[in-house]
């Protein structure tokens, strides 16, 4: 059968990995290249390289980085980070990408979603949403989680996979960093609205973590950064661990 | 030399840098000259079936894939690619293939209606365990079980006599066919880590 995947995720800026806590207080940790063939000789599913960058001349910093990666190493690798158009999406699939994953671009114009499912199809798509409670509802922010949208996170999830998302990225900014678990309220909520796959992101801080998300009804992967970077967690033992709980993983 | 053959579908990155990786030289051509003189041929694809059929035969590029076949060369489908070689396919509506492999294209998520399956998410994406047939030269460098990665919704099915591989999802999914010299993974070699540079490297060797 099908296995669960873990997905380390890479913030690269100017070139380095980075990591912060509830999206502030960013530090450097290390190579991406490296730290990418690091992770897949650990037993990665997949990784995710995140472009936290703005200008031009870094993006292309990136993208190098990015092709360099997708030489080495043979896993799928989803990009994400200044996602605006189609031509984002033509230029870090030529670089190696696998899929791409939109977030606010897609708040600012969701037909984007549509666009790049036509032209790429649906598995390309991944819509990231980072997500907040305010007011005892799951309230969508946009921009690195710092804009409140107003817009409601679970109509939006539905929303973007009937536009043709193929994969949802649920990260819970009131659960990022803090090392206590995932969201599982917010993830349950989502994953019985949608069928595509969905990845869970923000709160992992120990194994046990990771089987109390899996015993969660259609939730297929799990994303961490700064507990894998900082090998708090070693993905090898993080999967014997799984396995030996009765979850399938590819070991 | 590997000819990659360029008839407009797919990303063809991943398929290039890995089999550089292990050391080969791939060209990605649509030119029968080229594909003339490469040693084996890869056909990769991915997207729709009728739209890539249709790419092919007015590329002329069918023909050429079926001249090479016939005279030995080894070929290998990927995704797509391996959907191609089927004699049918029921992808929005129905489609002929190439014809090399016996069986037809079906929807996994129909067939799963069919036998009450719910719960099973389509596309089938992520990593599922391959078994295979003993013997085949494809399979001589892996393990019975390890993992390969999948992204499709439409498989192959009723090829019993060519199908070498198989994953389950609720159905046999086909993971691999063969045809003496031509070979289809539904998988993604190039995607699925060490083990698809293993089935990389087996086929080059074919």
């Amino acid at each position: 059968m099908i296995t669960k995947r873990i997905i380390p995720c890479l913030d690269v800026r100017n070139g380095r990995v980075v990591k912060g806590k509830n999206f502030k207080g960013i530090q450097d940790v290390s190579d991406p290249v490296e730290m990418a063939e690091f992770y897949n000789r650990e037993g990665a599913d997949e990784l995710v390289f995140y472009d936290i960058t703005a200008s031009v001349e870094e993006r292309g910093i990136f993208t190098d980085i990015l092709e360099k990666a997708a030489s080495r190493i043979f896993i799928p690798l989803t990009v994400g980070g200044g996602i605006n158009t189609l031509e984002d999406f033509d230029r870090v699939l030529k670089c190696g990408a696998d899929k791409v994953s939109v977030n606010s671009g897609a708040i600012k114009n969701p037909d984007i979603i549509e666009k790049a499912a036509k032209k790429y199809g649906d598995q390309c798509v991944v819509l990231s949403m980072d997500i907040k409670r305010v007011d005892g509802r799951y309230r969508l922010f946009s921009k690195g989680g710092r804009v409140d949208t107003g817009i409601d996170a679970v109509e939006w999830a539905v929303d973007g996979v009937n536009r043709g998302a193929g994969e949802l990225v649920v990260n819970s900014i009131d659960t990022d960093g803090v090392k206590e678990g995932f969201d599982l309220e917010m993830l349950q909520e989502i994953a019985a609205r949608v069928k595509v796959p969905i990845i869970a992101s923000g709160g992992a801080g120990k194994k046990e973590d990771f089987s109390e998300l899996f015993a969660l009804e259609g939730i297929d992967a799990g994303l961490a950064a700064s507990i894998f970077h900082f090998k708090e967690i070693r993905i090898g033992e993080l999967k014997r661990y799984l396995r030996a709980e009765g979850v399938e993983v590819r070991l | 030399m590997i000819g990659i053959i360029d008839y407009g579908v797919g990303n063809l990155f991943s398929l290039t840098a890995s089999l550089r990786y292990i050391g080969e030289e791939p060209v990605v051509t649509g030119k029968r000259e080229e594909l003339e003189k490469a040693d084996r041929i890869i056909l990769p694809g991915v997207g729709a079936f009728e739209d890539a059929m249709k790419k092919l035969r007015s590329s002329g590029l069918d023909r050429v894939v079926m001249e090479q076949v016939e005279r030995g060369k080894p070929m290998l489908g990927i995704c797509l690619g391996m959907q191609l070689l089927f004699e049918e396919s029921f992808e929005y509506g129905h489609h002929r293939g190439l014809g090399l492999v016996k069986g037809r294209i079906a929807s996994i998520s129909e067939d799963l209606r069919e036998k009450g399956i719910e719960g099973l998410k389509v596309p089938h994406i992520g990593w599922n365990s391959l078994s295979f047939s003993e013997d085949e030269p494809l399979f001589k460098y892996i393990d019975q079980g390890e993992y390969v990665y999948y992204v499709h919704s439409f498989y192959g099915r009723d090829c019993e006599d060519g199908r070498i591989a198989s994953s389950e999802y609720g159905v046999k999914i086909t993971g691999a066919v063969r045809n003496d010299r031509v070979y289809g993974t539904q998988f993604h070699p190039e995607k699925s880590g060490d083990t698809g540079l293993r089935i990389l490297r087996a086929f080059v060797e074919i």
